[in-house]
């Protein structure tokens, strides 16, 4: 094996709300291109750790490293580092009183202090990647869930980011809108970008990830490339809930 | 004359009377503005075009004109016309023109709210327009116009304040007199204060607990 | 007779509203400048100023403006040393009375937002400022718009208790005429219409830039 170069360490990541242990102890290491999917049952910390890699949840212990650079405990510098890890949200969020290409150029505006016209530029060219450029002057409320969170898509992208976070990207949306959505994150995979996905899409999750990562109260459980989940049978509680899964989602 | 003497002989007193005063305007106003807001209200929403026109013009003219030239209006103006009223009458009249202007708001807005297949489905039942407004639009628009309304009664305790400015020594009256005779501002006017928001934060208490019972689930 | 006192003292009538808008101005100022402030420090600050500023709100919308003028003209402003002509008293009475009902107003616009915004803009990179800035406010004094321009009547009617500070604004010129010609009734009607005509006129105009401003599918005036 040649030497393991990793964009992205987390390690042992716990965080309770409460009495509630939501991040038991979590590990996960990422190199530069891969596509880590978590799957498993809600309520598991799925996006608790999505958002703890970029620190909108501070956990309670553990580090995060994103290019051997310690994202936790960063002070202010997290804002750099937020520049760096995109994120792209189960409900979008985008900034509503900001017509689409505003939405994308913003930040680029108001945190990397880019010119107006350059960071247009770089706008209408993120929307057309995610084939939303004829929809720039549009506001959210006009537009479809899927086409929200294609915007979404391209406003993170458009920090130059060196990992995406996804955070259930489609479970808010109706399942031809879902395509769309993942047709774009597939070709971010084909462009090499490094992506951790939480998703209930098990047939994207099984076509584009290198690895899938089930997770249990709190707990990676099971990890592996999506064969080996599929036919190795240590990977029992895995291939169980996939099973449940697509009996409750037929 | 020492602080303590000052408060008690004097300050403590006037207050009573001025209190006395105050609740006396509030509590007579109150039920009189309620049910002229309801009546200005149902006329707007359910009376022909000329008594909807009107109760709009009642409101606009209540809710626009300042109260204390309403004050002026009814004390020193009617009597030109041979109407001479007392100061405690004319503040309570002018008070419940105002407070009911402002009701009446309210709860027309509620009443909107409530949704047309109420009517509709009171009317199949055999219920005459009238009483199905009376039995179901009513009960249902009031309860929804509970915030507006004790949040004009609050209003209304502030306000009452005004009627001093025709003469009625009700609380700041009372503490304008004798802050002025004995050159104590700072102290008369605090203490003055403290009272207005005692009965301000005793009947917000009230009208919460108020909308909390009256509360339609769901 | 009484209408031709009315036209020869009208001019002396109008004047009057330059003082009555001023105080109007003033409330709405100040009730901007300093309620907007007071709003992201109850919404945003920490404990003791959150204290404070729910003290401060408390104080102003527990009292009426008739003590309030009576406790700053003849207590407060004396006592501090400060000797203001009456407008100015009134005038920053009705603007510390003003932001606190104000501060209510911004203070809900932004606890409307979802927090999803602020975590998206966090997570582009953006501080809490910057984020507040260019995310929060923009949408909250969008809502807010209609509510704090409720504010304008009230404070329009309101700013004729400074009538009894003896500030010359309308109600106080409609008196000094009312004392000097003995004629009451239409000087006091043409004072109400002129205050009916001014609220009007500003709700209309309000109106008019909400809907310049409104965006698509968002706020009042926007679905």
């Amino acid at each position: 094996m040649t030497e393991e170069k990793y964009i992205l360490r987390v390690e042992n990541i716990k965080k309770s709300f409460g009495t509630n242990e939501v991040l038991k102890n979590v590990s996960v290491n990422v190199k530069k291109g891969e596509t880590v999917c978590f799957i498993g049952p809600s309520g598991t910390g799925k996006s608790t750790l999505l958002r703890c890699i970029n620190q909108l949840t501070i956990p309670d212990s553990g580090k995060i490293f994103l290019n051997d650079e310690e994202v936790t405990h960063a002070g202010p510098r997290i804002n750099y580092f937020r520049q760096k890890i995109g994120m792209v949200f189960q409900n979008f969020f985008l900034f509503d009183h900001l017509t689409a290409v505003r939405n994308v150029e913003i930040a680029l505006i108001k945190v990397k202090k880019m010119k107006p016209a350059m960071a247009r530029e770089k706008a209408i060219f993120e929307l057309k990647q995610v084939g939303m450029a004829e929809w720039a002057e549009h506001y959210p409320a006009e537009l479809s869930g899927g086409q929200a969170q294609r915007v979404s898509i391209a406003r993170a992208l458009a920090m130059d980011p060196d990992i995406m976070l996804f955070d259930e990207p489609t479970s808010a949306l109706d399942p031809e809108l879902t395509r769309e959505v993942l047709e774009v994150m597939k070709k971010l995979v084909q462009q090499g970008m490094t992506m951790l996905v939480v998703t209930h899409e098990m047939g994207f999750a099984c076509s584009v990830a290198n690895k899938i990562c089930f997770m249990e109260h709190g707990l990676i459980k099971e990890e592996g490339t999506p064969s080996e989940l599929l036919n190795n049978p240590e990977f029992e509680r895995c291939k169980a809930f996939i099973g449940e899964f697509r009996e409750y989602s037929q | 004359m020492d602080q303590v003497t000052f408060v008690l002989d004097v300050m403590i007193p006037a207050f009573q009377n001025g209190l006395l005063m105050t609740l006396a305007l509030v509590a007579i106003t109150a039920p009189f503005g309620l049910l002229i807001g309801i009546g200005v209200a149902c006329g707007r929403v359910y009376g022909g075009k000329g008594v909807s026109w009107l109760m709009k013009m009642y409101a606009v003219f209540f809710r626009g004109c300042p109260l204390l030239l309403l004050l002026f209006i009814l004390y020193f103006g009617l009597p030109s016309f041979g109407i001479v009223l007392s100061p405690f009458v004319a503040s309570v009249l002018g008070f419940i023109f105002c407070n009911s202007a402002y009701n009446s708001e309210y709860i027309r807005g509620s009443m909107i709210s409530v949704k047309e297949g109420q009517l509709i489905a009171a009317k199949a039942l055999g219920m005459t327009r009238n009483q199905a407004i009376l039995n179901i639009v009513l009960p249902q628009a009031l309860r929804r116009s509970i915030p507006g309304v004790s949040n004009e009664f609050i209003y209304l305790i502030k306000y009452s304040s005004l009627a001093y400015m025709i003469t009625v020594i009700e609380l700041t009256g009372a503490s304008k007199l004798i802050a002025t005779k004995y050159f104590a501002y700072n102290e008369t006017f605090f203490a003055v204060a403290i009272v207005y928001l005692a009965l301000v934060t005793i009947t917000t208490f009230g009208a919460n607990a108020l909308e909390k019972k009256y509360a339609i689930p769901g | 007779m009484a209408l031709e006192i009315l036209i020869d003292w009208f001019p002396y009538l109008l004047s009057g509203i330059s003082l009555t808008l001023g105080l109007v101005a003033a409330a709405l100022i100040i009730g901007v400048g300093l309620g907007l402030p007071l709003a992201l420090g109850q919404v945003y600050g920490s404990l003791p100023v959150k204290t404070v500023i729910s003290i401060y709100v408390w104080f102003f919308r527990g009292l009426p403006v008739l003590v309030l003028l009576f406790l700053f003209y003849f207590g407060i402003f004396p006592a501090m040393g400060l000797d203001l002509p009456a407008f100015y008293v009134g005038a920053v009475v009705l603007g510390l009375w003003g932001a606190a009902y104000q501060s209510q107003v911004f203070r809900g616009a932004i606890q409307s937002i979802s927090e999803g915004q602020m975590t998206a803009a966090r997570s582009l990179g953006m501080s809490r400022f910057q984020a507040i800035r260019s995310v929060i406010l923009p949408q909250s004094m969008r809502i807010a718009l209609p509510g704090w321009s409720n504010q304008y009547p009230e404070i329009l009617t309101e700013s004729s208790v400074c009538y009894a500070i003896g500030v010359a604004e309308l109600l106080t010129r409609s008196s000094q005429i009312v004392s000097q010609t003995y004629v009451t009734m239409p000087i006091y009607l043409a004072c109400a219409v002129i205050f009916i005509l001014l609220s009007y006129a500003g709700t209309t105009g309000i109106h008019m830039l909400e809907k310049k401003i409104a965006i698509p599918g968002f706020g009042p005036g926007g679905s």
